[in-house]
């Protein structure tokens, strides 16, 4: 366990070194939270009908998304891509640690440390300035804060899904360009689940996507009840745990095709 | 006892083939052909408490196959394999707790932060105690020489100070057997010795069981007794140097200077391999015609200012055996 933590630690360490990468991204998260604020207010200005989320949830949800963003599982890490093709992954196999769980700590490093570094910024200046509304209660931050942990760790149970595809792929391009736009419309972040048509909602509701992002922002708005959180949150961890279950079979079938490139 | 057991390793992979050009890229959706690669075709091999071997071959023999597979890496396709009584792949945790790895062409420390904070990671990683760790980062500085390059970022290492640091990487846990993958390879000349030096302290005061890959005949002279060489896959030979030598070849040479660049010099017993103007290297069958006879014929015929005699390189030895198997 101490491994685990201590290998976290270290890409935490490792992470928030890049201040000017931080600093840039808090700066393109304005500029596009900024714009998503204005079309939607042009929207509503133009439409009579009424919608389904008020004016000032949408600006709310939209900061929460600016902020939230690096959550989302849209990329792959790099590093992991890199030892796969060049062949140094054969390090970490020579570690008394389990694989699965040696780069779900990396992936768990790679989403929170640069959003916790990003999101606070965003938050208070998006709050100060820019139309961010608080919780409604305090009730509903605590289940935010719940569901957003759910997030996290089905995120990365899902990244690493599409991670442990590497093995049979190597570059990772394709897969990461077909995941992107399911994460990015399943999960909210292109538009608010709520704005779907009605006839989607039993989809996207089943689907795992919501969980990461939509979700967490709703319980945030009020919009689903905090005691309504917990079994959200339940439903997070089952498929959190069905992605942990697919992403350690297959992760055991590519080690054992694994031909370690090179050397 | 035995550390490890190598028997009738066999391991085969599948590569995909592709012909070249654009038509070869448009058959290649449709239709994958395959080519089943031998890397390792039945190689048995035992490995006693202590022991350092040399294990040496030309690219792509299978030598970086056997320590993948030997450090639970690679799964083979058929074969025993036991190390310290374990199976590597089935058991990988545990064993690899046994073992330190040093990969030549490729770091283990963290590229972007201090070496000293890679060790300490590693630390975590292996549950090494705060006792044992400090105990062994004094030596291993002291030793390898690390004093100032532990706060230094990776990146900004060179290649001999890296593959120190690396080593010290490798051992922190105290692991009884070691496998270095090439350590010396792109390492200049007193980079090299100090490697050398460091891995044979290893190998004599602590007992340490070593398995070293290497393309480099000086580490193998310098370092190891026994010598296995492998080739296609296969073991051509496996047993001290001098067993090795004397298998492939028994000739021995004689270098001599001249007095005089233009003197034609002729042997009936001796053959000219090569000639650096005043410099001829002859070689010759001892079992023949025995050294000093040859010598005093020579000299006696010849004004030579300086000579010696030598056994072939190591070089030459392994690039006729790897001939021979090609053949």
């Amino acid at each position: 366990m101490k491994g685990y933590l201590a290998l976290i630690g270290a890409r935490f360490r490792v992470l928030l070194q890049y201040r000017a990468a931080a600093a840039a991204g808090i700066g393109t998260q304005l500029f596009f939270g900024l714009i998503r604020v204005m079309i939607f207010q042009a929207f509503y200005r133009s439409s009579a009908h009424p919608q389904p989320m008020s004016y000032v949830d949408i600006v709310t949800y939209i900061w929460l998304g600016q902020a939230m963003l690096g959550l989302l599982p849209w990329n792959l890490d790099s590093d992991v891509q890199n030892m796969l093709r060049s062949g140094n992954v054969s390090y970490e196999l020579v570690r008394p640690l389990d694989l699965y769980w040696h780069w779900y700590c990396r992936a768990f490093a790679m989403r929170v440390a640069p959003t916790l570094l990003r999101s606070v910024p965003v938050i208070a200046l998006a709050m100060l300035f820019l139309g961010m509304q608080t919780p409604p209660s305090l009730a509903s931050g605590l289940g935010w804060l719940l569901t957003t942990c759910g997030a996290v760790v089905l995120n990365c149970a899902f990244m690493m899904l599409v991670t442990v595809s590497l093995f049979w792929t190597l570059t990772g391009e394709g897969i990461q360009r077909a995941v992107l736009p399911l994460v990015y419309v399943f999960s909210g972040m292109l538009l608010p689940l709520a704005f779907w048509p009605a006839w989607m909602q039993p989809l996207l509701h089943f689907l795992p996507f919501r969980g990461m992002m939509d979700l967490p922002f709703r319980v945030y708005l009020g919009q689903v009840a905090p005691l309504q959180a917990v079994p959200e949150f339940g439903i997070q961890l089952l498929w959190t745990a069905a992605f942990i279950v697919a992403g350690r079979t297959l992760l055991a079938r590519g080690t054992r095709r694994l031909v370690a490139q090179g050397g | 006892m035995a550390h490890i057991v190598v028997e009738n390793l066999v391991k085969t992979f599948e590569v995909a083939e592709r012909q070249a050009g654009m038509w070869g890229a448009v058959r290649g959706l449709v239709k994958r052909t395959h080519r089943t690669v031998q890397a390792l075709d039945g190689v048995s091999f035992e490995l006693q408490a202590g022991e350092l071997v040399g294990y040496i071959g030309p690219n792509g023999a299978g030598k970086s196959t056997t320590v993948k597979t030997l450090a639970g890496i690679l799964v083979p396709t058929s074969g025993r394999c036991e190390v310290l009584g374990r199976v590597p792949w089935k058991e990988r945790t545990a064993h690899v707790k046994q073992l330190g790895v040093v990969f030549g062409q490729r770091t283990q420390l963290w590229w972007d932060l201090p070496v000293v904070e890679s060790l300490e990671l590693l630390r975590d990683i292996y549950g090494v105690t705060a006792v044992r760790y400090k105990a062994m980062l004094a030596e291993l500085t002291e030793r390898l020489s690390l004093g100032d390059l532990l706060d230094t970022p990776v990146r900004q290492l060179s290649l001999g100070q890296r593959m120190r640091c690396d080593l010290a990487a490798s051992l922190l846990h105290e692991p009884p057997i070691l496998f270095l993958d090439e350590p010396t390879i792109g390492l200049d000349a007193v980079s090299k010795l100090a490697v050398r030096e460091f891995v044979q302290h290893l190998n004599r005061e602590r007992g340490v069981t070593v398995i070293l890959t290497t393309h480099d005949m000086d580490d193998i002279e310098a370092l190891c007794t026994r010598v296995i060489v492998i080739g296609g896959g296969r073991i051509l030979s496996d047993g001290t140097l001098d067993a090795l030598r004397d298998r492939v070849t028994r000739e021995h040479w004689l270098i001599l200077d001249l007095e005089d660049e233009t003197l034609e010099l002729e042997d009936p017993d001796a053959e000219i391999l090569r000639r650096d103007g005043r410099r001829v290297t002859l070689r010759f069958d001892p079992a023949r015609v025995p050294t000093a006879l040859l010598i005093s014929r020579l000299t006696a015929r010849y004004p030579v200012r300086d000579l010696f005699v030598q056994n072939p390189p190591i070089e030459e030895i392994i690039a006729r055996l790897y001939r021979e198997q090609a053949a």
